[in-house]
């Protein structure tokens, strides 16, 4: 006897008028999800002026695109966007809904499952299906793999990191169906978005930088993170940390690396006063050389990089920095 | 103005190596690490005692989670809360965001009229950030998530500020409302010995199943959409070779190592 599935949903998003990247590697698991459950890949796509993000979509693997599209819409707006993707999901009882990680999907993701009284899985790494066609969905925890499922409710929603899916090869030779969703007219909204103001940070996108230095508790105090920063300059570098320096203060959210955070692939990852803990880890595993400097030769750090450095960072970056300079000093015509 | 202020009893996060997975029934073995309040949560608690200074409030504090989590809100209440509810019963155990979100919203209506209900952004043992804005959803009020700054406050329109990437997003909102804090907004307050002394005066509620009157299957796990049906080890893939030498020549190898891959 044959089950029944529903379809694959995508909540897709826009940032400053370009499609977030994680839209696309979310449709791109979404198909793969989809042909194994011989369903339809669709994506649920709200904002103003959105349009021109369809075919996008269409050639990363989506078959129907769902559209509300009206002024009112512009900005992320918690009441209507949640009623309107609720709606639109009880008519077409989607197996899952995966929605970015981003400020967006993390408000947004558990007002839905709330409304739809279903399962919601945060940040995940891995989705897959089990042999019951249950979505396994896999998150770092305790030093190992934990799978979550949802056994008895629909939709399984989970959210997921920009990064931890590949962005899938578009090709628009892909046939798909824009649907327009009717918009409700202006609804009561207890909590309203006003603006949303971006101000982009100084310095070097993690998520595109060559090289990441990342520092973690070993720093001891905001002199020893000083150091550190410099040493991301030194490089280039993007920088980023691990949770207890975001909650030290010493560096901002935004910065952290990890599930609950940025995935990074640079080439050169170079961790400082880290212990390795994995929910930091699954953020840099596209990384190509991984450095690890770290006082404690037992530190389980160690067991996960290429190359190691016993030393306390305190007293070994600045010997590293004076080298890095000296070396770039020496060969000016080979910085780019 | 009533406050509530929604608490979570973690494991020490600076202990948080010594955290296992009971392998039989897949939940977290919390009893081998000391409890203490979820980081986050101190700054959605201290939100709420500097309104109660500034305007005049009653901040009680509601948590979910065994006995020994008392303790935590009487550290609450220690700080300057005036109330504090602890919801405690077999039956809530074994919980995902959804049940303990539920939970906690039963309990809170239960606990009087409220204006506000702060929580921290997250937590730092399960990680998500569900059970903040499921709570708003299950009492039927607004939710602002990672709220860093108050910019204005209104008898019932509040006009605050929230995290979002590469930049802010200024919300309005209509009370009574929920709010999810970041640890932008304020810097806790330590505890007084003044402060621990009252609080040994005042009691901490314990309210079980039968005081909630909500039916069992509603709550704990099996009140949970998802369980954790598998944990499998990750297997460590690389061995790092330990640069040998003095501090300065290792230095010189890290340097000569980057520059082969090209990145200096």
């Amino acid at each position: 006897m044959g089950k029944h599935f529903g379809p694959v949903w995508v909540l897709a998003e826009l940032n400053d008028c370009r499609l977030e990247a994680v839209s696309l590697q979310l449709v791109g698991k979404a198909r793969e999800l989809a042909d194994e459950l011989d369903v339809a890949c669709e994506v649920v796509f709200l904002g103003h002026g959105i349009e021109g993000a369809v075919p996008d979509l269409i050639a990363s693997g989506a078959d129907h695109v769902y559209i509300g599209d009206c002024a009112a819409l512009e900005l992320y707006q918690p009441f209507p966007y949640r009623d309107i993707i609720c709606s639109l999901a009880r008519e077409h009882a989607p197996e899952i809904i995966l929605i970015g990680s981003t400020f967006m999907g993390r408000e947004l993701a558990p007002l839905i499952a709330a409304r739809l009284e279903t399962g919601l899985a945060a940040h995940c790494t891995g989705l897959r299906h089990d042999d019951d066609k249950n979505l396994e969905l896999q998150i770092p925890a305790y030093g190992g793999l934990m799978s979550i499922i949802c056994p008895v409710r629909r939709p399984q929603m989970a959210t997921v990191a920009r990064g931890v899916f590949k962005t899938p090869a578009p090709d628009t030779a892909r046939k798909g169906e824009v649907v327009r969703i009717p918009v409700p007219e202006a609804t009561d909204m207890p909590a309203r978005t006003l603006e949303i103001v971006r101000k982009p940070a100084a310095g070097i996108r993690l998520e595109d930088a060559r090289v990441v230095v990342s520092g973690g508790a070993g720093a001891c105090n905001p002199e020893g993170w000083e150091k550190i920063r410099e040493l991301a300059q030194a490089l280039d570098a993007g920088l980023g940390c691990t949770r207890p320096v975001v909650d030290e203060g010493w560096a901002p959210l935004h910065t952290m690396i990890g599930q609950s955070g940025k995935m990074v692939s640079p080439l050169a990852y170079i961790a400082i006063g880290l212990s390795g803990e994995q929910q930091h880890m699954v953020g840099i595993s596209g990384a190509q050389l991984l450095v690890a400097v770290n006082n404690d030769p037992k530190s389980p750090v160690f067991g996960q990089v290429d190359l190691g450095v016993v030393e306390d960072c305190r007293e070994f970056l600045p010997v590293l920095i004076a080298k890095i300079r000296a070396y770039r000093e020496a060969r000016p015509g080979c910085r780019e | 103005m009533n406050i509530i202020v929604c608490v979570k009893a973690v494991p020490d996060p600076g202990e948080i190596c010594r955290l296992k997975i009971d392998p039989v029934t897949k939940t977290l073995l919390r009893c081998e690490v000391p409890l203490v309040i979820n980081p986050l949560d101190k700054h959605a608690l201290e939100a709420a005692l500097e309104l109660k200074e500034s305007s005049g409030a009653r901040v009680s504090v509601i948590s979910m989670g065994p006995p020994p989590a008392e303790a935590i809100i009487r550290e609450c209440m220690a700080l300057g809360a005036d109330r504090g509810i602890l919801l405690c019963d077999r039956a809530f155990g074994g919980a995902d965001a959804f049940a303990t979100a539920f939970t906690l919203a039963r309990g809170i209506e239960r606990a009087g009229p409220f204006d506000l209900v702060v929580c921290g952004m997250a937590s730092s043992d399960g990680a998500t950030e569900w059970v903040g804005p499921q709570v708003a959803s299950f009492l039927g009020i607004p939710a602002v998530t990672m709220v860093q700054e108050f910019e204005s406050r209104g008898s019932d329109i509040w006009r605050v500020r929230a995290e979002w990437q590469e930049g802010y997003r200024r919300v309005e909102v209509r009370l009574p409302a929920l709010l999810t804090v970041t640890r932008e907004l304020n810097q806790p307050r330590a505890l007084s010995f003044s402060g621990i002394l009252k609080a040994r005066k005042k009691t901490v509620e314990s309210w079980d199943l039968g005081t909630l009157g909500v039916p069992a299957e509603c709550l704990g796990s099996r009140g949970s959409p998802t369980i954790v049906s598998r944990m499998e080890t990750i297997e460590v893939r690389r061995n790092a070779e330990l640069l040998q030498g003095t501090m300065e020549e290792k230095a010189e190898q890290l340097v000569s190592r980057l520059a082969a891959i090209g990145i200096i």
